[in-house]
């Protein structure tokens, strides 16, 4: 290792750091820290609290590296009390000991949001934490490598577009269906994540079904077919400005009207809110959730379907979907065509609790036991009920909850729900 | 001079012994004494013989000396007042002049020691020039008259406190009479002007057991002054059931509510006019549907409205209120610009972050 | 050298210079702090909205004093103490007769009171709560985890007012204008530190609330 060369080429560092902090705080997160009063209300509502009565893991205390930057550069009380010595500083040490509360103990599920009764959004700011965490050098590495491989690769799991070509050749054999790649000026591009090509390759051949028997007018894209956005996960403005651009070229090129993101969660954060404030301007196209899409599709009555699944069943709410993304109603109604017997679990809709796995939780290794730990929130939901099967509607959620059950040994099937629908989708 | 008791004065006046021990329980009641202490008081009170008292008459209005002398009918009290041997009194006395000022020499050379001295009116420090006596100032009247003295009595909220004088903005450097005699005992008998009784009450008492009274941290006999107006006042179940008079025609001023709204200040003085009341139990300020003014507490007139309610503060609030907004106004934008510079630079200093950072930091990890 | 000759003196000059020194450095501290949060501002948002922001800003400014059934379950003594003692808080501020006439005095407007025996009733319920609140903040892992002195002080400026307040009205300490003083000193004291802690939350939190409700209104979510 040579001296100079890291004085050269060390680009993340402590002073990154806390200028990117600097430039995250606004007249929200200005008004949230005036009004904390320590009340403790978001602890009980962060499942990493609850399961592990931590106090650590208290949601205001994952932002303590944001409100100090906050305190001593942007009031006036607390410039003089920097003035003084006596602020309290951002170090070095501080974020790395911070890195397991805001990366493994956090999914920025947004369940703290909700509950702070003077209105703070939480979550958000935790958020904010990350671009700091990534520019000072204190991003897990699990991320980090999941970055990498979405910006060199394209993908976060490293799959290339073979991968997904040989997926969709199962698919069109498997059903006799053609999956539309590249087609000018399709009405719909279905965007994938990475979990769902590899994993619940099930998806793609569910929105093959569907759309044929709805006749809605789709495609992929070979040049913008990842979801995923590590850059949101890891929390860099900037990698996430590089991958969503990707997908906005990708769409503004093939002239489609609307963007489908699947069935993930912080993918649908990515590119429906996030997205045009990365690259500084509105799209060409909208973003529409599949479910959305289905549900439309529904009340439209070109869904039509046969049978329902005679199974005990309860529905699992993403967090970036339902509580975050707003989809609420959506799969309930959807899940009404298809189930007979559909049990709400404590806490259903907006504040369902999380599976533990998302905001990048999932792809950092180090996290695990955390994560199997904080999933017996879900483990205590689901014995309140006694269901046969789970449904939810999204990829990570789906790995995450059958891992968690099979930890627990509880032996229960996860569906996805557009699965789910396209196998009663009426055969022609 | 002096030498008739006060029994045989009375009996001389009419008043059988009968009436005298009558007055004796009553007043044995009034020094919150118990019962079987009446006859040692009445013992005492027949044999008093006259003290010289020499009243001083400095700064006031005169109002003290017409509260003790109003009488529509002879009484008792009156008639105490008229046991002391009165050797020095403006308003009074028949003699004036240097006559007047010989005779007051005289009995403090007479009685040296033993006389009392009762003042009225408060003293100015500015000028002595403000109030004189046959040339002489008060301060030097006061240190003069006071030096033989057994003790002072300090009439009036005046004497006792400066009273309205004193008030803001205070021209004459009037003060009280306890702020300059420090070597003799003073007994601030407060009231703008205070209740007839409660004057004679202390002299009844300084005759009987040749003492003062106890008193309260403002040199008031506990006795007259240690109730508020508040607890013995008769309204006081409306202020307990918030029933409040808002103006002085108004169904609640009409039905005798609490008059706390209209500014009474009967929660913070200290006296006994809900007791005692005023020309011979008729009535009090409060009873005639007016608040306390808070007359017999030091510093009233400058206690804020005497129409507002005791809970509103007297400064001038409005004026700092204002100039507090502007100078808030103009910090805060400031304070605001400051940050949006704050964070502009911030952003100007951003580099962007790229996955290859990572790489090379592990390198030089 | 007596600060104060009498506890009129006292009085006096905690209704007089002490009120106006207080008062101007809480509106100059409050204002200090309202316009270095808004002045801010925040980034102008591209994405496509699906809802408004104003209607459900000023919604959550209400809907958020509701707290969600499973939070509740989880941790009633905060949110049942920190409504009662709130609540309390403020019918005594706002019902006593003698602070009405305050708040009128200063600002104009005026409304009905409650028995005096009534709002003494309410200081000690609310007397009783805050030193409830006092202890679970003392005992409890994460409010103890998390409190610093500011909290401990803010916890002492706010029940002080309430405590003189109840003892000069049953007028437990001697003389009364001592009394008296001490309450409005307390909440003299109270005006002064509030610029300077998380007592600025009883208006940021109009601020924050309408933020978040604004931001996820707009995102056509439920806040």
């Amino acid at each position: 290792m040579n001296a100079t060369t890291k004085e050269v080429k060390n680009t993340l560092s402590l002073e990154k750091g806390i200028n990117a902090l600097k430039e995250q705080i606004d007249a929200p997160t200005a008004a949230f820290f005036s009004s904390c009063v320590n009340c403790g209300l978001c602890a009980e509502a962060c499942l990493f609290y609850t399961e592990t009565n931590d106090p650590k893991y208290t949601p205001i205390n994952k932002v303590e590296p944001l409100r100090r930057v906050w305190a001593s550069e942007y009031t006036l009380f607390g410039k003089l009390k920097k003035a003084l010595g006596l602020a309290k500083p951002v170090t070095d040490d501080m974020l790395a000991e911070w890195e397991t509360l805001i990366y493994d103990g956090c999914t920025l599920c947004g369940r703290c949001s909700m509950v702070c009764p003077v209105g703070n959004d939480i979550s958000t700011m935790i958020r904010k934490v990350r671009e700091g965490m990534v520019a000072s050098d204190h991003a897990p590495e699990g991320l980090v490598g999941a970055s990498t491989r979405a910006v060199k690769i394209g993908s976060p799991m490293g799959i290339r577009l073979k991968a997904l070509e040989a997926q969709i050749k199962h698919i069109e054999a498997d059903t006799g269906l053609t999956i539309p790649v590249d087609v000018q000026g399709a009405d719909y591009m279905a965007l994938l994540s990475s979990m769902e090509i590899i994993n619940f390759p099930e998806y793609i051949e569910s929105l093959a079904k569907i759309f044929k028997q709805a006749d809605v007018s789709w495609t992929l894209s070979s040049e913008a077919f990842e979801a995923t956005n590590s850059g949101i996960q890891i929390g860099s403005s900037d990698i996430a400005r590089e991958l969503v651009q990707r997908v906005v070229d990708g769409a503004e090129k093939l002239k489609v009207k609307y963007v489908i993101s699947p069935e993930c969660g912080h993918a649908f954060t990515a590119i429906r809110w996030d997205g045009p404030n990365l690259i500084g301007r509105p799209y060409a196209f909208k973003v529409v959730h599949i479910l959305e899409l289905l549900d439309e599709l529904r009340q439209a009555g070109r869904l039509k379907t046969d049978g329902k699944l005679d199974k005990r069943l309860t529905f699992h709410d993403p967090c970036q979907i339902v509580r975050k993304g707003g989809v609420l109603a959506q799969p309930r109604n959807l899940l009404g065509q298809v189930a007979s017997e559909v049990v709400e679990m404590s806490d259903a809709g907006k504040m369902n609790w999380c599976c533990g796995g998302g905001g990048g939780v999932s792809a950092n290794e180090r996290a695990d036991e955390l994560r199997l730990q904080a999933f017996k929130r879900k483990k205590a939901q689901l014995e309140e009920i006694n269901v046969e099967v789970m449904v939810t509607a999204c990829a990570n959620c789906r790995l995450v909850l059958e891992e968690g059950l099979e930890e627990n040994n509880m032996d229960m099937p996860v569906l996805g729900l557009s699965e789910l629908i396209s196998e009663h989708l009426i055969e022609e | 001079m002096n030498k008739q008791t006060l029994l045989e004065m009375l009996q001389q006046q009419g008043i059988s012994r009968r009436g005298f021990l009558k007055y004796c329980t009553a007043i044995t009641s009034m020094m919150a004494l118990p019962p079987s202490m009446m006859p040692a008081v009445a013992a005492a009170l027949e044999s008093a013989r006259r003290p010289s008292v020499i009243w001083l008459s400095f700064q006031e209005c005169t109002g003290c000396t017409e509260s003790l002398t109003r009488s529509h009918s002879p009484t008792v009290e009156g008639l105490i007042f008229d046991h002391i041997s009165l050797d020095y009194h403006h308003t009074l006395q028949a003699a004036s002049g240097d006559a007047a000022e010989h005779a007051r020499e005289q009995a403090m050379h007479d009685n040296k020691g033993k006389y009392l001295v009762v003042v009225d009116g408060s003293i100015p420090l500015a000028n002595p020039g403000y109030s004189t006596i046959a040339g002489i100032s008060n301060l030097d009247m006061l240190n003069e008259t006071v030096a033989g003295a057994a003790a002072v009595i300090a009439v009036g909220t005046c004497a006792a406190f400066g009273g309205l004088p004193q008030a803001d903005p205070n021209p004459t450097g009037a003060v009280s009479v306890s702020s300059l005699i420090k070597d003799k005992p003073v007994i601030n008998v407060s009231g703008c002007p205070p209740v007839p009784t409660v004057i004679t009450g202390v002299l009844a008492h300084f005759l009987t057991f040749g003492s003062i009274p106890e008193l309260d941290s403002l040199g008031r006999p506990k006795v007259f002054f240690g109730q508020s107006i508040h607890d013995r006042c008769y309204r006081r179940p409306f202020y307990d059931k918030g029933l409040f008079a808002e103006t002085f025609d108004d169904e609640g001023a009409q039905k005798g509510w609490c008059l706390y709204r209209l500014g009474c200040k009967g929660p913070m003085t200290y006296n006994a006019c809900a007791t005692l009341k005023w020309n011979q139990q008729t009535s009090w300020p409060v009873e005639s549907g007016h608040g306390c003014l808070g007359c017999s507490e030091p510093d009233f007139w400058d206690a804020g409205s005497f129409y507002k309610a005791l809970s509103i503060p007297d400064g001038d609030y409005a004026k700092a209120s204002g100039y507090a907004v502007a100078a808030g106004i103009a910090a805060g934008a400031a304070a605001g610009m400051l940050n949006k510079k704050t964070k502009s630079d911030a952003v100007a200093r951003h580099t962007k972050v790229s996955v290859d950072d990572f790489a090379v930091n592990k390198e030089t990890d | 050298m007596e600060l104060f000759s009498t506890a009129n003196d006292f009085l006096l000059w905690t209704r007089g210079d002490a009120f106006n020194i207080a008062v101007s450095i809480f509106l100059i501290g409050v204002f200090i702090r309202v316009l270095e949060i808004f002045l801010m501002g925040r980034k102008v948002d591209f994405s496509e909205p699906r809802g408004t922001e104003w209607g459900p800003g000023l919604k959550n400014i209400i809907t958020r004093s509701v707290v969600d059934n499973g939070t509740f379950k989880r941790a009633p003594f905060v949110v049942i103490v920190g409504y009662i003692w709130h609540i309390g808080f403020f019918i005594c501020i706002l019902f006593f007769i003698p602070h009405i006439e305050l708040i009128n005095a200063m600002l104009g407007i005026k409304w009905p009171g409650l028995a005096n025996p009534l709002v003494d009733a309410t200081a000690a319920v609310t007397m009783f709560a805050l030193v409830a609140m006092l202890w679970y903040r003392l005992t409890h892992p994460v409010l103890k985890f998390l409190s610093t002195y500011e909290d401990y002080l803010v916890w002492v400026v706010t029940f002080i007012p309430l405590l003189t307040g109840y003892l000069a009205y049953h007028r437990m300490i001697d003389p009364y204008p001592l009394a008296l003083g001490l309450h409005i000193l307390s909440v003299e004291v109270f005006l002064i530190v509030f610029p300077f802690t998380k007592l600025m939350h009883t208006i940021t939190l109009f601020i924050a609330r309408w933020y978040s409700g604004a931001m996820m209104g707009r995102k056509g979510i439920e806040s």
